[in-house]
């Protein structure tokens, strides 16, 4: 498995230097570094040299990929490629336009995004799972009809609604916890529960109905009647039999997401006032601070490839006749 | 009067002539007609489609753009770009308040000094529209609006009775699909839109916004945008998700490779990342070349475009695996094998004998996708990376709306307006999501 794993690895490299350069199109090729200055700096009334101070203090005045005035490795080296691109591989991610480090910045804004990403995850695959069994057990009733509906709803509303409204009914209204803010420690826990209540629910309705067909889908299987012949319970059949069988695709969907909730959420975040990483990302999209953007999206790259391997790995737990080679 | 056709206008028709197009070269194709049909026998299926089919009414009328002539001897058009729908809504758009009323309501929302000579102190002015026809006569109010409301009513049901005679051929064409359903939501549709119709006469139904626009207006304009966004990024990343899929799984080898290394790289960015890298350079191309355009709808307009370019090729990568997956399940059976032992060309194995069979998953993922890109919208123009702001859609909607949940006493109607409209909308296309799918799927769970 060990050789599997670092074989993924090297497939993974090629792939975020694939990121890497679409971020860096996007970034320095459909836009040259004058537009961004123009942009910064304002359309109108803008002289050559405010753009080129503004060039110089981001490192954007050098050639993009090849520097004929540099001596030796210097031609590859001081070129905004290198310099922007190429440095993200060690981690380096430069500068913020307001002068902060960016990866000291990440560091500080995890914490509170954890904070609110990882119950949401935890709970929302529990309430979701939860929810699904129960309508498998009740399949072909009003019942398990009537949960259908509620969650076709339920995935129709928009995300914006439950934010708005959880904040409107439970803040405003019931006054039972702060609109928004955070805390650091164990008084977070009131900044906290309404996002991931929130989160929880706008998320339940798509996936409580996509788990019930994973699992209706197990149920016509023969093994589930054999199971049921040998006049084991329902529960028994259910809990042991299906739910076991049908992890592998409700981990497929699932693990992928796990490193990413690093990342956190950038609705719930900006809405919530919580600083982490989400809410840093939102702030740099409207700030239009491109640095920041550009490490986020190789961060987040990352950690999806790093997904797609736990996810492998989690197969391996799930069911023991998958084998990594 | 010029007409004015606005790139996005031009694909939407486009698309509406490709449905139509893709309907006729279906109903030839024997298993795509019967699927076809289980979906028109479906009640859900064609309320469903009812209800959508009116969503694209609206938004046709509000694509037909023109620009008014300026009064005067030379030939000058205004900046302004309005559409048939602006036309047809002509009230609603003119008769605008100073700021906020409530739906229905007489009186301004916010109390204001009423007179200079100070005689009168603070008090909730009258509006200039809302109500305007009942003079001083105010305890008519509520009598007015139950009169309105039985009249609207009758019209509702009396253009629905017409529907019914009109629709008597079609009934009799097809009579195992399931008209009764869509008719019954044909019926409901007419009648609050009867009301409505005949409250608007007199009154702001949905009250009006901060800045006293009728919000029934903002909200049948969102209508256009919600499903040009739904619609034309499916339009836009089919073809290639389509042509790279059917490659991939049919020509194998390093085509594959290079395919597979391509989806799966722009599949581990994170989309609304992407997105948001993509629209912050948009803006800046779009910023920096104002000569481009010469009205401020064509912008808007470009603007709308680029955002669906770009949720498209962010999300054309899962039809894309799909389609490989098929087509390499497809490539072995004896069907294909015979085509190419007979000597037919790649490409016309490709057209002709496994594009058809692969249809119902590119019917399915349309159908899919649509919902899911009119939320959104909605979230990404909140987040400031959605369509332009002067662009009327859900998303600008409650982005402008939502400090005032906080105001005392609050205002609800605009917020209410768009999460209501948007909600029937995606209900709408989700619940015909689920028919179609059922239907074309062959391992459909019942």
């Amino acid at each position: 498995m060990l050789a599997y794993l670092i074989r993924r690895l090297f497939y993974a490299l090629p792939i975020l230097i694939g990121v890497n350069v679409i971020t860096f199109a996007l970034f320095f090729i459909v836009n040259t570094p004058d537009d961004m200055a123009r942009m910064q700096l304002g359309v109108k009334r803008v002289t050559p040299e405010a753009i080129e101070k503004w060039k110089v203090e981001r490192g954007y005045d050098k050639p993009l990929f090849w520097n004929t005035e540099a001596s030796g490795a210097g031609k590859a080296t001081e070129t905004i490629f290198f310099g922007k691109s190429v440095k993200m591989f060690a981690l380096d991610f430069g500068r913020a336009d307001d002068g902060r480090d960016i990866a000291r910045e990440i560091k500080l804004r995890m914490g509170p995004s954890l904070a609110v990403a990882v119950p949401v995850f935890v709970l929302g695959l529990f309430a979701a799972i939860s929810f699904a069994l129960l309508l498998v057990y009740f399949r072909a009733t009003y019942l398990d009809f009537a949960g259908v509906v509620l969650c076709v709803a339920m995935m129709s509303i928009s995300g914006l609604f439950y934010i708005i409204g959880g904040q409107w009914l439970v803040s405003k209204v019931w006054h039972l916890v702060p609109i928004s803010g955070y805390a650091e420690g164990l008084s977070a826990a009131k900044f906290i529960i309404l996002p991931v209540i929130v989160s929880v629910l706008a998320g339940i309705g798509s996936s409580a109905r996509w788990y019930r067909t994973i699992f209706l889908e197990e149920y016509t299987k023969d093994y589930v009647r054999t199971a049921r012949a040998k006049g084991l319970s329902e529960r028994f059949v259910l809990f042991r039999h299906v739910l076991r069988n049908a992890l592998i695709p409700i981990l497929t969907g699932a693990v992928v997401v796990i490193p990413a909730l690093f990342m956190g959420s950038l609705l719930i975040e900006a809405f919530f006032g919580i600083p982490g990483l989400g809410s840093y990302t939102i702030d740099a999209i409207n700030a239009q601070d491109f640095a920041v953007v550009r490490a986020m999206v190789f961060i987040g790259s990352a950690l999806y490839i790093v997904g797609l391997l736990l996810t492998d790995i989690s197969y391996t737990l799930a069911d023991p006749r998958i084998r990594l080679q | 009067m010029k007409f004015v056709l606005l790139w996005s206008d031009a694909l939407f028709f486009l698309l509406v002539a490709v449905a139509i197009a893709g309907g006729i070269w279906a109903s030839r194709i024997e298993h795509l007609r019967l699927s076809w049909r289980k979906v028109g026998q479906s009640n859900v299926g064609m309320a469903a489609a009812t209800l959508l089919l009116a969503f694209v009414v609206v938004a046709l009328l509000d694509s037909l753009h023109y620009r008014e002539r300026l009064p005067g001897e030379q030939e000058a058009y205004a900046v302004e770009v309005r559409s048939a729908l602006d036309v047809v809504l002509t009230g609603l758009r003119t008769r605008t308040e100073k700021t906020y009323s409530a739906p229905l309501a007489t009186h301004s929302f916010a109390k204001e000094t009423l007179d200079a000579e100070g005689a009168g102190g603070r008090d909730f002015p009258r509006l200039k529209h809302g109500g305007s026809h009942l003079g001083e006569n105010l305890v008519a109010h509520e009598a007015d609006i139950v009169r309105k409301l039985v009249q609207g009513l009758g019209i509702g049901l009396a253009v629905w009775l017409a529907f019914w005679l009109a629709g008597a051929p079609l009934r009799r064409a097809a009579p195992h699909l399931a008209w009764s359903a869509a008719f019954v939501t044909l019926l409901l549709l007419c009648l609050a839109a009867g009301t409505v119709a005949s409250l608007a006469q007199g009154y702001h139904v949905l009250g009006t916004d901060k800045v006293g626009q009728d919000v029934l207006y903002l909200t049948l304009k969102s209508i256009r945008t919600g499903l040009l966004i739904g619609t034309l990024t499916t339009l836009i990343m089919l073809p290639a998700a389509v042509f790279l899929g059917l490659l991939a799984g049919y020509a194998g080898g390093w085509i594959d490779d290079v395919i597979q290394y391509l989806y799966t790289t722009l599949n581990s960015i994170p989309g609304v990342l992407l997105i948001a890298a993509a629209v912050l350079m948009m803006q800046v191309v779009i910023d920096t070349h104002p000569e481009w355009f010469a009205t401020s709808a064509e912008r808007a307009d470009a603007r709308l475009l680029a955002l669906c370019a770009i949720l498209g090729i962010t999300s054309w990568t899962g039809l894309c695996r799909l389609l490989r997956g098929e087509t390499l399940k497809l490539r072995e059976l004896e069907y294909v094998q015979a085509a190419q032992a007979l000597g037919v060309s790649g490409l016309r194995i490709l057209s002709r004998h496994i594009l058809p069979n692969v249809m119902h998953i590119v019917m399915i993922a349309i159908v899919m996708d649509f919902s899911g890109l009119v939320l959104a919208e909605a979230v990404l123009s909140y987040v400031g990376i959605g369509v332009d702001p002067n662009t009327i859609s859900f998303g600008t909607m409650i982005n402008t709306a939502r400090m005032e949940l906080a105001r005392e006493p609050m205002v609800w109607w605009s917020l209410a307006a768009a999460f209501v409209f948007m909600f029937v909308l995606v209900l709408a296309a989700n619940l015909f999501a689920d028919v179609v799918r059922d239907a074309f799927d062959p391992r459909a769970v019942k």
